[in-house]
């Protein structure tokens, strides 16, 4: 459901740094534990992405799996079930290493080519 | 035309931390403390609020309200006599599911902040996008029913871990339902372990006082705070 806000916010953060220049591509890393449905998010990015410079634009999504640490024993470990106890020691004291992300990491933009005299 | 690369990696939200930020400048300025209450649609947020902010004592308390549509929740609330504002989201595309930094933003200049300890951000009722959105708030809240089931907490990791305090209403209807709280809390501590929680029934007033004095606690840390 909030992959439409989502979307918008990419879509925004992408028109930010376009600077003017056609939007052919945006490359978007995801963390698990955002709950961000990926199908989703492609359907509602072409949806707002109309009308801006990013119309028509490619998403590419990475996904970023749920890593957690222990702070008490150092363990790190991969979830696949919102588990966040330490499985070694059963530590609470956990925190999350990787899953979080929510990012624009980089824009593919045209630029007129200069020319060749 | 050839097509060029450009490096940016930049928290998507990061427009909505920033506009966070500048409302928490404010609330700051103003001594606000404000609690961002969320729940998923039905499990309770008004009926506490109705319960409990008559009954604060000395705190001076506002609630902002958030509906996609209509100010049925806003009207309920008339009766304590206290700031009460209505925010709709149908502004947006088919009503925004949840409120953001700058909707809140757009809405405090109906809000008497000077003349408020407490503000209650009643959020549109979802359990999964409000938890995305920071709107400049002290504390996040939540309301979870026992009416909705014991795996609610695995179903919606990002709410249940974005809040410092769960609120478990409706006990009242623990002999009806097929809740067994024992695994409802086993749930809860596997997905946000040791988080404060409550157990309180907004029907019968049980449970109450105990979200009541939490409430008084954090308006008056954050009064203590600035008359230190």
């Amino acid at each position: 459901m909030h992959e439409l806000s989502v979307s918008r916010a990419i879509v925004d953060t992408a028109v930010a740094h376009a600077d003017g220049r056609r939007v052919t591509a945006v490359q978007v890393r995801l963390g698990r534990l955002r709950q961000v449905v990926p199908r989703s998010l492609a359907f509602y990015f072409e949806l707002v992405a109309r009308e801006t410079v990013c119309d028509g634009a490619r998403l590419d999504q990475e996904l970023v799996p749920a890593a957690l640490r222990c702070e008490d024993c150092g363990h790190t470990w991969e979830i696949d079930l919102p588990d966040f106890r330490c499985p070694r020691c059963a530590s609470v004291n956990v925190t999350v290493a990787t899953g979080e992300e929510l990012e624009v990491t980089s824009i593919e933009v045209e630029e007129a080519s200069a020319c060749i005299v | 035309m050839h097509r060029v690369k450009v490096r940016i990696v930049q928290d998507a939200l990061d427009a909505n931390a920033t506009i966070a930020a500048a409302n928490r400048a404010d609330f700051d300025r103003a001594g606000v403390t404000v609690v961002n209450l969320m729940s998923a649609p039905g499990a309770g947020k008004t009926s506490v609020l109705e319960r409990v902010l008559g009954e604060l004592g000395d705190v001076r308390v506002g609630v902002l309200e958030g509906d996609v549509q209509g100010s049925l929740d806003a009207d309920r609330l008339v009766s304590l006599h206290i700031p009460v504002v209505q925010l709709n989201t149908d502004g947006g595309f088919g009503g925004e599911c949840h409120l953001d930094a700058n909707m809140v933003r757009s809405a405090l200049g109906d809000l008497p902040l000077a003349e408020l300890d407490l503000l209650i951000v009643e959020n549109v009722g979802n359990l999964v996008c409000p938890a995305e959105f920071r709107i400049g708030e002290d504390a996040r809240v939540m309301v979870s029913s026992v009416a909705e089931g014991e795996d609610k907490p695995l179903k919606y990791p990002l709410m249940f871990r974005a809040c410092e305090l769960v609120l478990i209403n409706k006990i009242d209807l623990l002999p009806y339902v097929d809740f067994d709280l024992d695994h409802y809390l086993h749930h809860l501590d596997t997905v946000h372990p040791g988080v404060e929680r409550m157990v309180m029934s907004a029907r019968t007033g049980e449970g109450l006082d105990g979200f009541r004095d939490w409430l008084v606690g954090l308006a008056d840390r954050a009064r203590d705070h600035v008359h230190a």
